[in-house]
């Protein structure tokens, strides 16, 4: 139970990330796990080759993710729409491929042997793992209320909304596309740092493009752009095959089908606008505002 | 004619622009002085919307130059335009559906050059756009089309630029209202010296608070003057003023 807590924690992390290019920036990502699987790897070579904690090795994973999602988003944010999900989809491969068959990163055999963090000398494990998960996530989501408040939210909402129109603003299309995918990829990255820590042992399978197609359908179910739908979604999509276990197996074909399902119906999601979910909590949220 | 080009605020020359094998716009020149309120008019596809969104940098120029403040910007992307103070009123107000009037309002503060506080700067525009005050926290897509225009020139201004580029902000509206957004315009002009390009069909409001105005068919300048001799041409009238 705890275990799947966990895990549940970490994606969203990583699904929170996705939304900031997705749901804010508006730009297509089918290579989400990529970034992940950097986060991840980054981690797990620090601690393993060079004895880093958790806590040492984070700026650096933060800055490595961010800084490889720098360099393979500034092509890929100039083309088409439709190509940045084929050219998403082509870096989650080379990525892919670049863990399972370079030795450095431990080649199919993946790497293993990465210690769990450590707390004030505290090994956590269990439940004070969940817990820290817990509070990544929390403020993970506290960036993103942050981001969606900002100017800079307004900026992206404006390009994601019309682009066109957005560029006579003053605002630059490149640079707010860049901006979010980068701080989509480094939040990827802090949950691959945590999965890194949590599971001990990865490798390139971890990260391959069906868990990018993953990462979507949780995102499109909750909701792109929406605060809390990255956590609905993947709460859902996270426990429902622990429920029907046949589900297991089929898990890709019930992203793919749910995905389709919900862009064509909902495709604001469970929480976006409009949404019955919606408009239930709607009244609620008019308090807090 | 002798006329001293050098340092024209807005020198636009031999402008050429075709989308495809249509070609929209064909050698058109004109200028603005600094302080000017001119009109390019033209009938439905005369090229009009072509003209001013290349001067926003929203369509690529296939020959031509255009010059502001002296700085060659034929080439310049959109935002860059937007930093130096060329803003759009385009076609049909565009604003963002979803967002309420005042955070449309503060989509226009963002490439500003000298950061004003957006408070002061969107404050002064109430008091031009009164329904705007009343209408704050209204989503922009529950604004009637008159006042969407309000709020797309409004947009335009918070930055406060030094060129506006007005296209066809009279579609759409009542003879009423068309009269009350033109004489914003005109206040605008008059009174802030703000620099400003109308492209209108309807010839007849535009050119009254104009001082000079060109005339387009079908991507070319047929005519050119200043508004007082357009409005008494023959052809003018026949054409755009129904007389
Ligand atoms: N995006 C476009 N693609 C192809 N042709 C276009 C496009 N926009 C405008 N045109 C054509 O260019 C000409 C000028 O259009 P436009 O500048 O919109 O005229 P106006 O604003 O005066 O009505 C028209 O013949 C129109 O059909
Ligand atoms: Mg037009």
């Amino acid at each position: 139970m705890i275990t799947i807590g966990t895990l549940i924690a970490i994606q969203a992390i990583a699904v929170c990330g996705l939304n900031v290019i997705v749901g804010y920036a508006g730009q297509i990502s089918l290579g989400h796990a990529a970034f992940f699987g950097i986060g991840a790897y980054t981690a797990a070579l620090f601690a393993t080759k060079a004895g880093l904690s958790f806590w040492a090795s984070l700026p650096i994973v933060i800055a490595i993710s961010a800084l490889i999602g720098l360099l393979l988003g500034l092509p890929s944010i100039r083309v088409r729409e439709d190509f940045l999900a084929i050219t998403t989809i082509g870096i989650n491969f080379i990525v892919e491929a670049i863990f399972r068959y370079v030795p450095f990163f431990g080649g199919a055999l993946g790497i293993g042997g990465i210690p769990k963090i450590a707390f004030y000398g505290v090994r956590l494990k269990g439940i004070s793992f969940f817990i820290l998960c817990l509070v990544f996530l929390f403020l993970v989501i506290g960036l993103c209320y942050w981001l969606k408040k900002s100017w800079a939210s307004l900026a992206c909402y404006a390009i994601r909304e019309e682009e066109q129109a957005a560029s006579t603003l003053g605002i630059s299309p490149v640079k707010f596309k860049l901006l979010a995918f980068v701080i989509g990829t480094a939040i990827a990255g802090i949950g691959g740092s945590l999965y890194a820590h949590y599971m001990q042992f990865i490798s390139a399978g971890d990260f391959s493009f069906p868990i990018s197609v993953g990462f979507l359908s949780m995102l499109v179910l909750g909701g792109m752009g929406t605060l809390w739908g990255p956590v609905l979604g993947t709460l859902i999509l996270g426990i429902l095959p622990e429920i029907f276990r046949p589900l297991v197996d089929y898990r890709i074909l019930l992203y793919t089908i749910l995905l389709l399902i919900m862009i064509r119906f909902q495709p604001g999601g469970l929480l976006g606008e409009g949404s019955a979910m919606r408009r239930i909590f709607e009244p609620l949220l008019r308090v807090k505002r | 004619m002798g006329k001293e080009r050098d340092n024209m605020f807005l020198d636009v020359k031999g402008l050429s622009i075709s989308y495809g094998d249509i070609r929209a716009v064909q050698n058109v020149n004109f200028y603005m002085e600094k302080g000017e309120l001119i009109s390019i008019i033209g009938a439905n596809g005369a090229g009009k919307t072509t003209i001013i969104n290349s001067l926003m940098g929203l369509v690529p120029v296939q020959s031509g130059t255009i010059i502001f403040k002296g700085q060659d910007i034929t080439k310049m992307p959109a935002h860059k335009r937007a930093r130096i103070g060329i803003r759009i009123v385009p076609e049909r107000s565009r604003v963002f559906p979803r967002l309420t009037v005042y955070e449309n309002l503060l989509t226009g503060m963002y490439g500003m050059k000298n950061k004003v506080s957006p408070e002061k700067s969107i404050l002064q525009l109430y008091e031009i756009f009164p329904i705007l005050k009343e209408r704050k926290n209204q989503l922009a897509s529950t604004l009637s089309g008159g006042e969407q225009q309000q709020l797309a020139i409004a947009r335009a201004l918070v930055s406060e630029p030094e060129l506006l580029l007005v296209d066809e902000v009279s579609t759409g509206l009542m003879p009423k209202l068309t009269q009350e957004v033109f004489s914003v315009l005109e206040t605008l002009n008059k009174e802030h010296q703000l620099t400003i390009l109308l492209v209108e069909q309807n010839a007849f409001v535009s050119l009254e608070i104009s001082t000079r105005g060109y005339v387009l068919e079908t991507g070319q300048c047929v005519l050119e003057g200043p508004a007082t001799f357009l409005m008494d041409n023959t052809r003018i009238k026949e054409v755009y003023l129904g007389h």
